[in-house]
């Protein structure tokens, strides 16, 4: 498959996961958006490794050429469950001082 | 002639030395090195005369003033016939005139005695530097310095408001014909490449008609200004407010004659444009009419004689206009004696009647002031035009000089010849005969002046009867020897000569007229003013007169009001609405521009995302065609 | 058309569809599990591009653990979370424009890469993508950052803990 599509793919899902958090204002639905541009970027970074392992699979049959982005994506994940679980810590606290979750609360930077 | 740079460095070493030490030098001391720097300059302007007169005269260049490619404009000096006699006036009268000031301003503090005689020796330095230069812009630098020095004098008791006025109202006057005398010397340069005298006389025939026209008008507007005629001239009268000596040396002897002395200069472009010689004759002619006229009903001593100098400048103006240029210088000349003598007795005066001016407050001061009286008899008798007195001589060759001009020029200025000796004599009655007006504190101060003041009266007043003998009529048995002299260093001078029968005739009318109008005005002026009461009201035709045509308000009226009103006008709405408005409006602009931009640090995460999105969309961009922005940039720089 | 290319295309059209339906769901708990199809169509994809255990990983721990966690907090709140306050009509507007402009910017640029041209992911086969194989190589070069990243989850864990407790 072209690796074309799978970048379209990827885009197309970042980019709704950006409009999502540029249009929601629920603080859980934000970050979900964001997780989904974290997968999008997961998905894009699988597709590339196994585009060098078939380009590098010309030239020496035996090589492991994209083993390192399966595992960069594996690190992503490890990453993002312990974002999420600060994160959604950060939402319940935000929950419990201002009883919403929505983030245009959260313009303290104004002042 | 190797000697000449000596002439101006001597004053301008008084200058500094003056200036500079003011503080700490004694009054005598200051009085002596003010005079006597004059009378170094006056000593070697003699020898430079006769070395002229045996020699002829030369141009030393020193260096070049000016240095830019081709263009060159030297540092010279030009001695010759007429700078020579100008010097030898500046120096000689200037000198005299200094003597008497060490007197007259004794009562000055120390400082300003030095301020004085310091801006005196600066002046005698420009005008020494006007006459002297071999070219126009070294002309114009001493043109500046005497304007300058006139200005300074002119506000020497900066105290007095009023003053300061008078002081600022010549100095702008001066400045207009200044311009005009700048114009004409670009146009010179302009189209000749040169102001050198000698080069550019040498090369009229490149000029235009027009050329010549349009540089001999402005050269007069210049003229105008410095000498004080129509319609540059009300500043005069007001330059009274300077001492007494200042008024006789820049403003009658020497200042207001460069005017007289640069067309002289001129008089190779004069020559050749008719339009120009009429203008300066009709102007000098109507300013010699309208400032006599105005003599007659003025009650300040000095403003009678400002007018007076106003009126004898016109008839100078007029000799050079009918072609007459050796007539006007000499004119000049004895109009330098006559009327520097006049205002020093008029200082006399003014000094033994406690610094009043007020002719109508005088009266009978002949027994009290016998030295100045005499003197300053003589003088009104020279300017009257009394026989054989250095007025009668000059003013008769100037009468004669029009005459075969044109006759009705002739009558109009016999006409204000006669306003002359009836405003002098009324002036002369007012002051020395009738009975004492003033207070009775004024009558016991009254005093004789000091021997430095009325020595400097005695030798002018001596200058002023004999001093037209160098050029007595054929017909009285004398010779032209000014003319002679002058007319060897004055290419293309019509010859004016009143040495044939026909002018000898008209001289013989000329003497019968005169005597018999100065016996007439003299037994008139003397039945109506030599009284012991004088009323100063004038009502009618005489108050018009004695508001001086009311000049200065109709100037104020028609120059002052509207520049006054424009200028409120820029200042009250093209300023505030118009220059404000622009810069308060940039100033609005960013500040109601940024109250916008502030909006936008919402504070709201949201939006901050929302341009780091556009951002990075715009970074994309940028760098995905990058290289039609560098070609683009490339074009535009 | 062979079998992979039809899952392929049913799944990216599924993940899309799925991610839409996340961002517009008014009821967050959809979203949610609009979320977890989108993750799964993404497992789908790894097992078609052959990385079987990034699938499984994938399924463990964002469909199984992470979007329980969400569930989880979503109901804590407020399960009425309907009331959600509106949004400005322009920021939302601006938001769907400038996420447009940089998928289009992006697209453009893939479509006009000269580097990308003729380069395809391997489907199917290619055994990198197998536990075995990434087991070694994460146990002899990455052991460090695996050993670190467990520092990592102990301090996340501390620091949710500390966040979440109550004063």
């Amino acid at each position: 498959m072209l690796i074309q599509y799978y970048i379209a793919l990827a885009s197309a899902l970042f980019c709704i996961g950006v409009v999502g958090v540029l249009t929601r204002s629920n603080a859980i639905i934000v970050f979900m958006c964001i997780e989904l541009m974290l997968n999008a970027v997961n998905l894009l970074l699988v597709a590339f490794s196994k585009m060098h392992f078939a380009l590098a699979q010309t030239a020496n049959a035996a090589t492991t050429a994209g083993t390192d982005a399966q595992l960069f994506v594996f690190f992503i994940m490890v990453v993002a469950a312990a974002e999420v679980s600060v994160g959604l810590a950060i939402i319940v606290m935000m929950y419990r001082n201002v009883h919403s979750a929505d983030i245009n609360f959260l313009n303290r930077l104004k002042n | 002639m190797s000697l000449a740079y000596l002439v101006p460095l001597f004053p301008l070493l008084g200058f500094l030395i003056n200036g500079l030490f003011r503080n700490s030098l004694s009054k005598s001391m200051i009085g002596i090195i003010g005079s006597g720097v004059v009378l170094a300059s006056f000593i070697i302007s003699v020898i430079l005369f006769f070395d002229v007169k045996n020699n002829g005269g030369a141009v030393t260049q020193y260096f070049n003033f000016i240095n830019v490619d081709s263009f060159k404009i030297p540092f010279a000096f030009q001695i010759d016939a007429l700078s020579s006699l100008f010097l030898l006036i500046i120096t000689g009268v200037g000198f005299l005139i200094h003597v008497y000031s060490t007197s007259y301003m004794h009562e000055e503090p120390a400082g300003h005695f030095g301020r004085y005689f310091s801006y005196l020796n600066l002046f005698v330095f420009s005008m020494l530097l006007l006459v002297m230069g071999a070219n126009y812009v070294i002309m114009f630098i001493g043109w500046e310095g005497v304007g300058l020095c006139s200005y300074l004098l002119i506000g020497f008791w900066f105290k007095n408001d009023n003053y300061n006025y008078a002081a600022k109202k010549a100095f702008v006057m001066n400045r207009i014909g200044d311009l005009g005398f700048l114009l004409a010397v670009f146009w010179i340069l302009s189209k000749l490449g040169t102001a050198n005298y000698a080069d550019v006389f040498a090369q009229t025939a490149k000029l235009s008609a027009t050329d010549i026209t349009g540089i001999t008008l402005l050269l007069f507007v210049g003229a105008m200004g410095k000498s004080a005629q129509i319609p540059l001239y009300t500043w005069l009268p007001d330059a009274m407010a300077g001492p007494t000596p200042v008024s006789a040396l820049i403003h009658a002897a020497t200042m207001v004659t460069a005017g007289i002395y640069m067309i002289a200069r001129s008089h190779a472009l004069y020559s050749l444009s008719d339009i120009s010689q009429n203008v300066v004759a009709i102007v000098g002619l109507a300013t010699a009419l309208l400032a006599a006229s105005i003599a007659l009903y003025q009650n300040d001593i000095k403003k009678i004689l400002a007018y007076s100098t106003v009126s004898q400048l016109g008839f100078m103006f007029l000799a050079l206009g009918v072609g007459a240029y050796t007539t006007g210088v000499f004119h000049v000349m004895t109009h330098a004696f006559f009327k520097a003598l006049l205002f020093l007795g008029a200082g006399s005066v003014i000094h033994a009647m406690s610094g009043e001016q007020d002719i109508t407050k005088m009266g009978g001061l002949r027994k009290k002031l016998p030295v100045t009286y005499w003197t300053f008899l003589f003088g009104v008798l020279a300017i009257s035009g009394f026989p054989f007195t250095s007025g009668f001589i000059s003013k008769d060759e100037i009468l004669l000089a029009v005459y075969s001009y044109n006759k009705v020029y002739f009558w109009i200025a016999a006409f204000t010849a006669v306003l002359t000796a009836i405003y002098m004599f009324r002036l002369l009655m007012l002051v020395f005969f009738g009975g004492f007006r003033g207070t009775q504190e004024q009558e016991h101060h009254l005093h004789e002046s000091p021997p430095a003041m009325t020595i400097p009266l005695v030798i002018l007043g001596i200058l002023s009867l004999i001093g037209g003998f160098v050029q007595l009529p054929a017909s009285f048995g004398g010779h032209d020897y000014l003319n002679e002299f002058l007319g060897s260093g004055m290419a293309n001078v019509p010859a004016i000569t009143n040495e044939n029968a026909a002018a000898a005739i008209k001289e013989y009318y000329l003497l019968g007229g005169t005597v018999i109008g100065l016996i007439i005005i003299f037994a008139a002026t003397k039945k109506f003013f030599a009284v012991d009461k004088f009323d100063s009201e004038y009502t009618g035709f005489k108050k018009v007169l004695a508001n001086k045509w009311y000049v200065d308000e109709l100037y104020d009226a028609v120059i002052v009001k509207p520049l006054n009103s424009i200028a409120g006008f820029l200042k009250n709405i093209f300023e505030k609405s118009g220059i404000d408005g622009i810069v308060n409006g940039v100033g609005r602009f960013v500040q109601y521009s940024s109250r916008q931009l502030r909006l936008i640090q919402s504070g709201q995460v949201g939006s901050y995302i929302l341009f780091m999105v556009l951002s990075v969309v715009m970074l994309f961009w940028v760098f995905w065609n990058q290289e039609i922005i560098v070609q683009f940039l490339q074009k535009i720089f | 058309m062979g079998i992979t290319e039809i899952l392929f295309w049913g799944l990216s059209g599924l993940a899309i569809f799925a991610a839409i339906m996340v961002v517009i769901s008014k009821n967050p708990v959809h979203s949610v599990l609009w979320l977890i199809v989108v993750f799964f169509a993404i497992s789908g994809h790894y097992i078609l591009l052959n990385a079987q255990f990034l699938a499984i990983v994938n399924l463990i721990v964002y469909a199984g653990a992470i979007m329980v966690l969400f569930l989880f907090v979503i109901m804590l709140m407020n399960p009425n979370a309907g009331a959600e306050p509106q949004k400005n009509m322009w920021m939302k507007f601006a938001g769907v424009v400038t996420g447009g402009l940089l998928l289009i910017v992006m697209i453009s640029t893939v479509r006009s890469a000269v580097d990308l041209e003729n380069k395809t992911a391997l489907l199917n086969t290619g055994n990198i993508g197998l536990i075995q194989n990434l087991g070694k190589v994460l146990f002899n070069e990455y052991a460090v950052p695996f050993e670190v990243s467990s520092v990592l989850f102990l301090s996340a864990m501390v620091g949710a803990v500390v966040i979440g407790k109550k004063e």
